[in-house]
């Protein structure tokens, strides 16, 4: 049977990261049919379909689903699953949302940001920050899953050549208005697809000082991240946090300044490939897991290194 | 108004977690025990939402073992009025949860329910949404701002590109965030004020909710660990690694 994948969008582009979610469903099915709700989201419709290794690529445009408010998609969804094994969404702030509303109008149970699949019922997923990983099998018919993106290979986005199909909305819930929404602009990469990431902890001591790192990431065509330290002082925005609780990242290189290591920051950095640490602190326990250590004062070592790459 | 705030009772999480030998677990004897950190941010919010005038009576909730009483002691010490304990040696998933709250939303009518957005244990990040769904409840998860007027909930989101508001009438489920406010240690006058609050226990079976766990835990394991590496001793020394060692610029 086949496996549908929650398509997240912003009406005019699909987040890269649905790519990853695909790449975890094509482990499970064969048949793998997408699913696009929003308004005026014809062009999002239009870059699914050419996914690679897509089937089928529903579309509902209807004005309720403008922005992925739960209250609307949840029963459109659970509208559809009956002809699916497996309903998968990104790990994301969206996907998490939705999910567990899904997966409870289907009194089934949900299962939390896999990081592997080990058959269509057995799965991987960390638990307790990342300091084990659960090995879960699933009994229910339908099952219902957030999939983590760095845990899964993109899968190519052309090639594809998939049916689109429209379907009817359902009325929009009149219990829920959507008010607006203040996004970060920022000119750097994603922070969750950046293949470099610089992230501050509380040694920065202030937001101006973050100006250093974000010199540093520029040069390296790098984002910047924080700790939940340097985010609860304001250093910095609250979706930069990088860890337990915040976003995960993994990339190919992480550089931590000024960051302690505590086990709920670190817990969103394991899977980069390399880890670049600058402490002043040769105790701090990110050192424990740096590739590269360097003891230094921050304040001198990251002009320094700016100054040097 | 009426508040509802489930709290769940996990691992300390200053607690270095290990997992058991036989792989069937994490080690939980004789390891520290308190609020979920979330949770604690959620009653915060209530009782203020008290203090402001706005709520009547805060009602904690916790399902699971005897000990969870403590847990609730501590809410009661933060400043809410009662508590609900749902006692069971069960293992409770999210689903679960959500049924056994719903069982004692009948039975309380609040008007809102604030939750954690995620417990620290399990990392689900579930429970709430999956109550909004089962109640048919309009939902702000992740909530840094909590506004309530009119019958109304104005709730500023954490969402991955910023911040997002959403309006929701009441009754409601709201699940809150680390940054919705910073949470109050109990006062010694307040931890002895509280041992006088009532508990009421009750259990899955009086509330017609079957527990049973929909997923299965075949093993858990240690994740790979990461080599530990070495250190640079310059700004230079780490150019160079990157560059001809790491090759990663
Ligand atoms: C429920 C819960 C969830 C959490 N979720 C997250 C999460 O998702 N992400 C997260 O990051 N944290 C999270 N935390 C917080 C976490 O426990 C730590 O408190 C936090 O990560 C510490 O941030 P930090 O390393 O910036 O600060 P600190 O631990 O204070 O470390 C600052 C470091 O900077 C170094 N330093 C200071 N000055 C200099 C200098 N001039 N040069 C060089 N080095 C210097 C110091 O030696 C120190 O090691 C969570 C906590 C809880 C309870
Ligand atoms: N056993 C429990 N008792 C009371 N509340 C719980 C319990 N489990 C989860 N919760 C609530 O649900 C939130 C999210 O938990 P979870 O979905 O497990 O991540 C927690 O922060 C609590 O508010």
């Amino acid at each position: 049977m086949a496996v549908l994948v929650i398509v997240e969008h912003d009406n005019a582009q699909m987040k890269s990261v649905i790519l990853t979610t695909i790449s975890a469903a094509a482990k499970l099915s064969d048949d793998i049919h997408l699913l696009v709700a929003g308004s005026s989201c014809g062009a999002v419709a239009d870059a699914a379909a050419r996914i690679s290794g897509v089937k089928k690529v529903l579309v509902c445009d209807a004005p309720q689903y403008a922005a992925a408010l739960p209250e609307n998609l949840a029963p459109l969804i659970v509208g559809l699953a009956q002809g699916y094994t497996h309903i998968l969404a990104p790990a994301t702030s969206a996907g998490k949302n939705v999910s567990p509303r899904i997966a409870a109008l289907l009194d089934v149970a949900q299962i939390s940001e896999i990081t592997g699949v080990k058959s269509p019922d057995i799965f991987e997923r960390p638990i307790y920050a990342g300091s084990a990983i659960a090995t879960v099998q699933s009994s229910d018919s339908i099952k219902v899953i957030t999939v983590r993106g760095t845990a899964f290979e993109p899968v190519i986005d052309s090639g594809g050549a998939a049916v689109i199909e429209a379907i009817a909305p359902i009325a929009a819930n009149d219990s829920v208005r959507f008010i607006g929404q203040e996004l970060s602009k920022s000119d750097r990469p994603e922070l969750t697809s950046a293949r470099v990431v610089v992230t501050g902890g509380r040694g920065l001591q202030s937001a101006e000082n973050f100006k250093l790192l974000e010199v540093l990431a520029d040069k390296l065509n790098g984002a910047v991240g924080a700790t939940r330290a340097a985010v609860d002082a304001g250093f910095i925005a609250n979706d930069a946090q990088i860890g337990q609780t915040g976003k995960i990242v993994a990339p190919e290189l992480y550089i931590a300044v000024g960051v302690s290591g505590a086990i709920q920051h670190v817990a969103g950095i394991k899977d980069s490939k390399i880890i670049v640490a600058i402490n002043k602190d040769e105790e701090a326990p990110i050192f424990q897991i740096a590739d590269y250590g360097l003891v230094a004062d921050l304040f001198k070592a990251v002009p320094e290194l700016t100054a040097a790459i | 108004m009426k508040v509802l705030v489930p709290i769940k009772r996990v691992i300390d999480y200053n607690v270095k977690v290990r997992v058991k030998a036989d792989g069937t677990g994490v080690e939980t004897a004789n390891v520290k025990m308190s609020m979920n950190p979330f949770d604690e941010i959620a009653i915060e919010q209530a009782v203020r939402l008290k203090e402001a005038g706005i709520a009547k009576e805060v009602v904690a909730f916790s399902a699971g073992v005897q000990a969870c009483q403590e847990t609730l002691r501590t809410a009661l010490a933060m400043g809410a009025d009662r508590a609900i304990h749902v006692v069971t040696d069960a293992e409770l998933q999210p689903l679960a949860v959500a049924k056994l709250i719903k069982a004692v939303v009948a039975r309380e009518t609040p008007e809102l329910v604030i939750l954690g957005k995620q417990a620290i244990d399990d990392d689900c990040n579930q429970t709430g949404q999956m109550l909004a769904g089962l109640l048919g409840w309009p939902q702000g998860a992740f909530a840094s701002k909590v506004s309530i007027a009119n019958g109304l909930a104005t709730i500023v989101r954490e969402v991955d590109g910023g911040a997002e508001t959403v309006e929701i009438k009441l009754p409601a489920i709201v699940t809150a965030d680390l940054r919705l406010n910073e949470p109050r240690y109990a006062t010694l006058p307040n931890i002895m004020k509280a041992k006088k609050k009532p508990i009421v226990n009750t259990t899955p079976a009086e509330l017609g909710v079957d527990v049973a766990p929909r997923l299965k835990t075949l093993s858990v394991a240690e994740p790979p660990k990461r080599k530990g590496g070495v250190k640079v001793a310059s700004v230079d020394v780490l150019i160079e690694k990157l560059k001809t060692e790491a090759r990663v610029i």
